[in-house]
Formats: C-alpha cells, structure tokens, sequence
C-alpha cells in the first residue's frame, strides 16, 4: 500500500508541496496514504461524503464545519494540494529568524494564519464577521453550564453589543 | 517554652497529687478530705501538647506575617524550621533531652495524608494530563537515575578514602540511601513554588514528579532495604527481576485503589441529597481510607491518595451541595497547611538532638555536591530526549528552574528514621546528612530560587480565573483538533481524550452524577423564560402590541429539548402558588382596555388573599440543614417582589421612570433573612421603555437556586 503511494505521487509534486506547506518528506507520504485510502472512488479528489464516512468526525459537534474548511469557496472536490493546505495550518509554529523569508508569502502555519483560520471556521456565512448567532451555534459544543452561562450573558447583553 | 515549662511543672504537681491517693492504704490513718482542686495532667497531656504545637505553630505563622518584608523574602518554610531549631534548642536546655521528634509512623500517618489529599484535589487535571508524559518520566527515570548516582557517587567517595572509615556501609547501603535522598518532596516543592508562582507547566511538572515518584521511592527504599537485610551476598537475579515488577505492582495497584475510592466516593455522594451534613466527612473519610488500605498493602499511598482526588473531583463537586463545597475546600486547605507548619517545626526541632546523628564531613559534602549535579545533569538529558515529542518544548530557563526546584524535605528525613541502626551501621551518619540535605534545600534553596527566577525572567503564572470567553474557545478548539486527528486517522492525545469524553458522558456520569445536577440547567433556564416574560409583558402594556418574535428569540438548545416543549404555561402555573400569579392571557392575546383592569382586580386579590407568611423558627439541629425552608422563603421573596413589580408596569403608561428601591421584607423570628433574591432584578432599573439592564457584570446573591448563576454571571466576558 506505501509503495503504491508513493509512486502515484510524482517527486516534483512533493516537493512542491514541501515548499509549500512545510511538511517533511515522510509526513507527506503519509498524508498521502491516508488520502486515498478516505478516497473510496479512486480519481484523486476528496468529496464531503468521503469524510462524511469518518465515525468519529460524525459526532463531534465541530465536524461540518471542520469538513467544510477543506472545501474552497463553491467546489465540491478537494484534491490533495487542498487537502495538504488545510492541513498545512495545524503545524507547530516554527519561530526562528533564520528561515524566515521576508519576500516571501507568510507560511501557511504562521500565527496570524492560524488566527484567519480558526475565523474562518466560526464565520459561518462569511460575511468577515462573528454574529451572536454564530458564537451561540458555536456553544452548542460547549458542556451544559458553559452554554448556559453564555445563554444567560447574552440576554443580559441583548440591549449592549458584546465581543 | 511555656509547654516544656508546663510539663516540668506538672510533674512534682502530678507527684504531689497523687500522694493523697496513697495515704488509704497505710492502715488505720483517716482519710483524706475531698479535695477541692486535683492536678490532672496526665490524663490530657496527649491532646493537649498536640493542640499547643499546632497553637504555638499557627502563633508563629501570626507573627511572621506582622512582617511583610520579611515573608516576601523568606519563605515561610525557613522561617518555620528555623523557629524549630529554636525550639528544640529551649527544650533541649530546659529539659536535658530532647522530647520531641518527627516521629515517622505520625508523619506518615496524620501529617502526610492531609496535604497529598488537597493537593491531588485541586490539581489542575487537564493541566496534569496535558503533561503526563514529561512528568512520568521525570518521576520515573529521573529519581532512578538520580538514586543509582548518588549511591555509586558516594560508593566511589568511599573507595578514594574521602569518607572515613567509621562509616560502615557498603555498596548496597550508599544505594539505599542514595533512594531515599534522591526524591523530591511533595511538601518542600509545594511550600516553595507557592510563593513563587512560576508558570503552570512548570509548576505541574515539577510538582506532577514529587507526587509521582514516591512509587519509585517506595519500591527501592523496601528492595534496598530487604536486600541490606539479607546480605549482599545473598542476593540473587530473581529478587532483581521481583523488585523491577514489584514498581509495577505499587504504582499501578496504588493508582488502582485510589481510583476504586474516587468511584465509591462519587457514588455514594450521589446519594447524599437528604444528609447533606454528611458529605464534607464522606469526602475526608474515604480519601483518608484510600490512603490507609494502600499503605496496609504496602502500595504507594500517595498515588492511591492523588488518583482520588483527581478522579472523584469531576462528579462529587457536581453532587454535593454548594455548602458542602466551600466546607471542603476550606477544611482541606486548613489541614494542609496546618500539617506543613507543624512538619517543618518538627524537622527543626529534632535537628537538634545530638545523639541521633553522627557526623561525617565528606559523606555530608559529597552528598549535597552530587544531588545538586545529578540532578541537573538527569533534568538536562531527559529534557533533551522529551523535546523530541513535546508540541512546546521545554527551553534552558526552564530546566534551570526544574534542576534547582528539586527538593528534600520530610519523607527523605522520616524514611531515614526509619532505618534499622542493626542492620545498617551507618544509620547515624546517613541522618545527620539528611538533616544537612533537607536543611540546605528548604533553606538556601527555598531562599535564593524567587530572586533566581527573577533574574532568569521565568514566565510567571497569571492569576486570574479564565474568563468564560476564554473557556469556551479553549472548548471549541479541542474540538477543532479532535476532529483534525481524526481526518487525519492519527490517534493522538486530543483522539484518546476526546474518546475518554464520550465514555464519561454516556456511561461515568450517568451513574455518578446525581439527577439533579441536570437540575441547575432547568433552573437557569427558568430564569431566562421569566426574564423573557417579564419582557413580554411590558410590551403588552405599551399598548397591547402583538408580541413580535424579534423580543423573544429562543435559541435551540439541542441539549434541552425537552424543556423547550415545556410551555410558557406550565412554567406560568407553577408559580402560581404564592404571590404573583401571571395569567397565561396578558401575554397571548390583545386585550380591550376592559380585560386589563380586570386582570388588575385578579391580581391584587391573589395579592390580598396571600396567608400570612409562617414563622420560621431557626434550626438548629445537628442532624440538617434546613436549606429548603430558606429556598421556600426566597422564592416567595422573589415572587412578592415579581408580583410588585407587575404593579409598577402599569404606571409605565403614564411615563414614569423610577428605579426600585423598595426595602425587601425582612423576616420575623431569629433567623436573619439572606437579603436580595430581589437585588438581581431590582437592579433592572425601569424606564418608559422597558428594562434597561445593568452592566453585563451583576452581581447576584442569596437564593441557593441563584447561586450557581452567581458564579457563572460574575465572571467577565
């Protein structure tokens, strides 16, 4: 199974994505291996159903909006440079000075990447803004006190904007 | 000084007392006259000492404090075993020999327990378990190494000739004293972190190993001990591979039993509802009793002791009541402190006792150069080899800090007592040592490590409780990152936490929690259905407007559907039995101006009809809390003071604004009634155009059923 992975993707391919997204060699193989192995209709692209089909993803309360954060604005495919994009955002923060290339475009984990990310994930109608609506769709993966907590600060803050 | 005079004193008064009692027995003398005054020290001298250290202790503790130079320099610590010494010095002087000892079996017995038991309680467990790993390898392979060193270190001391040759010991005996000095002490760590207030990854790590490694301790101190018995020579590879398995055994079995009392203990609190007095006892009891059975099979006691607070904390804070909570949390705290002051005057005082130590100047400065070395050196390569799988690595600063933080402290000091001077001659000289060992960590250590951080620039603590803002991202992120590693199909830490969750949820708390800790939800969504009502109903009165959806929005909380097909109704009629009685009708429907007079004249007449409020008489029975005659009361306060301010929407017709300051009733009888459950909506002021509430920031007192909302509405967003 590795092996036939690992010929299916192409060295320039992987070095792309290495520039990219900062992954090393063996984790992009192994990435790579997990992605066809979610893709059951084999032509190189993910759909939601495909993820969908993960059991644990299905009761996390976050897992649409996880699922949806893979998919660019409109498609309904994610091939594997998307999927390793995505992913790119979950890697440790790597601070050194040496490495950092001024010129160049902000890696894809860099803090304030991250930030955009997590935005991203609770704006659910992409207008670039968080509504009361969208933090209390957000609490419903909160424990129970948590929720009330929020529920009771959001009556009381009814007449006043808070955030 | 006053006790050692006391028990001087009491003797030829004791002496004298007794005489009478003798006299009968020579024939043919008369007996004595009843005596008015009898001397009877004997018969309280146990109790009474032990409440005059804790006396002279805590006194001590005053007195230091007068002094806020001093307590920001030293740490209490020092001063308390410099106060020892003193002590023991006057008791030494006064009384020519020295009385009062650490005696190892009240050290592990009742001065121990207290203080693993409040620390294990209130550990942060996500905290603990975010850093498991690093402290189980401290805990672990640190102190491992750390004994094997010293003890060869000082083997090898010996074999140059730099320690004399009265000191009898052998290989397997610097072993066995290299276990017992290498561990960190919980007390120590505790004592000193305190006040210093590092960072809480440091913190746990540090203090995660002190509580963890007294499995390893245990183990080796007892195969070390049992080997020193048997002879070197008769030791065979067996017994090696019996007291590698038998780490496993004390550590996992004491986890074990700790973990079988948290789940009795959250069972049983589960039944507590109508004893409520009983609980803060269940809680020290069986704790105190998870303790003991591990100590009894000769598990690690301090494990078993941390695994139940750690465990039962989730459910028995959610069973028991608030009360209950607070008499917890301050007695343990009590008790902790109150044992660490007394341990650390007892190590002063029995410092002082000459004829139990023996000195030996390179085995004492042999020891304290190789602790200090082989622990940095330890901390630097464990370090090294966990940044390799730690997410946040652990920088030079901090491993400075982990290196200088390792300190001795009691258990090293009572495990040495403990020795058999027969079967390891060197028994005398391996005390004054510890003594010195102990000595110089609290002290020196305990005195330089604050200015040390300072100057290293440690990342300090924040002190502030997370806001609720705060935990709820903090929620949604680990979410977030379960539902990553599970696209990813890599079962990470967040993957096994997030299972463990579903198991808690669908089977741990069901059982362990009790029905009503569901309860609290229903009430504080009574609040909001009130507060909601109390909305509608002004808009009513503004001229009888249709109620619009947009004043009441009800966001869905899949959690609680049940309560969300609840009617209005229901929730009206319930409240119907005293005071305000809202009539379903002055929401619903438009009403001519006819309808609302006369749901004018019905409300006041439910007012007037109202029986007389009862009496109630204070209780003050032993065998419960009477905490339901107080919510009954309170909720009628609450519902008069409802009931009023209905009343006064009728006058907002006519444009008035006022703001509520009617006095709230106050009770008959000799209980004191718990002022405002009417303070949180009278601080809605009222204005022409409904209510204008406060600042986000109430503050809500009194009712039990308000006091849940009271610590979730004060946090700030």
């Amino acid at each position: 199974m590795g092996s036939r992975a690992s010929t299916l993707l192409r060295d320039e391919e992987l070095e792309e994505i290495k520039k990219e997204t900062g992954f090393s060699h063996s984790q992009i193989t192994r990435l790579y291996s997990r992605f066809t192995s979610l893709d059951k209709g084999e032509n190189g692209t993910l759909s939601r159903e495909d993820f969908q089909r993960i059991p644990e993803l299905a009761i996390n309360p976050l897992g649409d909006r996880i699922i949806n954060a893979f998919f660019p604005e409109g498609e309904d495919q994610v091939n594997f440079r998307g999927f390793m994009r995505t992913l790119a955002h979950f890697r440790p923060i790597e601070d050194n000075e040496k490495s950092k290339d001024v010129n160049g475009p902000e890696p894809l984990n860099s803090r304030s990447n991250k930030l955009h990310f997590a935005f991203r994930l609770y704006d659910l109608d992409k207008d670039e803004k968080i509504s009361r609506d969208e933090l209390l769709q957000v609490c419903r993966g909160a424990p129970g006190e948590l929720v009330l907590g929020l529920c009771l600060l959001i009556i009381v803050g009814r007449n006043c904007s808070f955030l | 000084m006053l006790r050692a005079a006391l028990s001087l004193l009491a003797l030829p008064l004791a002496g004298a007392a007794e005489e009478p009692t003798q006299k009968p027995e020579s024939p043919g003398e008369p007996p004595p006259g009843l005596e008015l005054f009898r001397w009877q020290w004997h018969e309280v001298e146990a109790p009474y000492l032990v409440a005059l250290w804790i006396l002279v202790a805590s006194l001590a503790k005053i007195v230091f404090h007068l002094s806020r130079k001093v307590t920001s320099l030293v740490p209490e610590s020092c001063l308390l075993i410099l106060l020892g010494l003193v002590l023991g010095g006057i008791v030494l002087a006064v009384a020519k020999k020295a009385e009062y000892q650490l005696e190892p079996g009240t050290f592990f017995l009742f001065l121990l327990p207290p203080i693993v038991l409040d620390s294990g309680y209130f550990m942060p467990s996500r905290l603990f378990f975010d850093n498991l790993g690093a402290i189980l390898t401290y805990a672990v392979v640190g102190t491992l190494w750390n004994a094997f060193t010293t003890g060869a270190a000082l083997w090898g001391l010996q074999q140059a000739g730099l320690v004399a040759p009265r000191v009898q010991a052998g290989l397997l005996d610097f072993l066995l004293f290299g276990s017992l000095i290498s561990a960190v002490d919980p007390v120590a760590v505790l004592a000193v972190f305190e006040e210093v207030h590092v960072n809480e990854t440091l913190f746990i790590i540090v203090f995660g190993e002190s509580l963890l490694n007294d499995a390893v301790t245990v183990v080796l101190y007892k195969v070390c001990n049992s080997f020193v018995e048997m002879g070197s020579a008769n030791v065979q590879a067996t017994d090696y591979l019996k007291g590698v398995a038998s780490l496993f055994v004390v550590s996992l079995g004491g986890a074990a039993v700790g973990l079988v009392f948290a789940f009795l203990l959250a069972l049983t609190t589960r039944f507590t509802k109508r004893v409520r007095i009983i609980e803060p006892l269940l809680v020290f009891l069986l704790a105190y009793a998870a303790y003991l059975t591990a100590e009894m099979a000769s598990l690690s006691a301090i494990l078993a002791v941390t695994m139940c607070g750690l465990g039962c904390k989730k459910y028995v804070e959610a069973n028991i009541s608030h009360k209950s909570r607070t008499t917890v949390k301050y007695t343990m705290k009590t008790l902790a402190s109150c044992a660490e002051t007394v341990i650390f005057m007892l190590l002063g005082i029995s410092a002082v006792d000459s004829s139990k130590w023996a000195w030996d100047s390179g085995l004492v400065l042999g020891t304290l150069i190789f602790i200090l070395f082989f622990r940095a050196l330890g901390v630097v390569l464990q370090t090294w080899v966990l940044n390799q799988f730690r997410l946040v690595p652990l920088d030079k600063i901090d491993q400075v800090v982990m290196s200088y933080g390792g300190l001795r402290g009691a258990v090293a000091f009572a495990l040495v007592i403990l020795l058999d001077r027969t079967k390891v001659p060197a028994k005398d000289y391996f005390v004054a040592t510890t003594i010195v060992v102990v000595f110089f960590t609290v002290i020196v250590q305990g005195l330089t490590i604050k200015p040390l951080v300072k100057w290293l620039k440690v990342k300090r603590s924040e002190h502030h409780k997370p806001t609720l803002n705060q935990e709820l991202h903090e929620h949604t992120f680990d979410h977030i990152l379960a539902a990553v590693e599970d696209v990813v199909g890599h079962h990470g830490y967040h993957y096994w936490r997030d299972r463990w969750e579903q198991f808690d949820k669908k089977y741990l708390s069901q059982l362990l929690m009790r029905r009503s800790a569901y309860r609290i939800r229903d009430q504080i969504w009574d609040v909001y259905y009130r507060l909601n009502i109390r909305d509608a109903i002004s808009f009513v009165d503004q001229g009888g407007h249709v109620l619009s959806s947009t004043g009441l929005t009800l966001p869905s909380m899949p959690s609680r559907n049940s309560v969300a097909e609840t009617s209005v109704t229901n929730l009206l009629r319930r409240e119907s039995g005293s005071g305000a009685c809202l009539d379903l009708q002055v929401i619903d429907t438009v009403r001519s101006g006819r309808d609302r007079e006369d749901a004018v004249m019905h409300h006041l007449l439910c007012g007037g009809l109202y029986k007389p409020r009862r009496r109630y008489k204070a209780s003050c029975s032993r065998h419960f809390i009477s905490e339901d005659a107080q919510e009954r009361q309170d909720k009628e306060v609450f519902q008069q003071n409802m009931k009023r301010r209905l009343e006064s929407f009728k006058s907002t017709k006519h444009n008035i604004c006022f703001t509520k300051s009617k006095p709230r009733p106050r009770k008959t009888g000799r209980r004191k009634a718990r002022l405002p459950s009417g303070t949180p909506l009278r601080s809605w002021r009222l204005t022409a155009c409904g209510f204008e509430p406060p600042s986000v920031r109430i503050q809500l007192r009194g009712t039990p059923s308000w006091t849940v909302l009271r610590d979730l509405v004060t946090t700030e967003v």
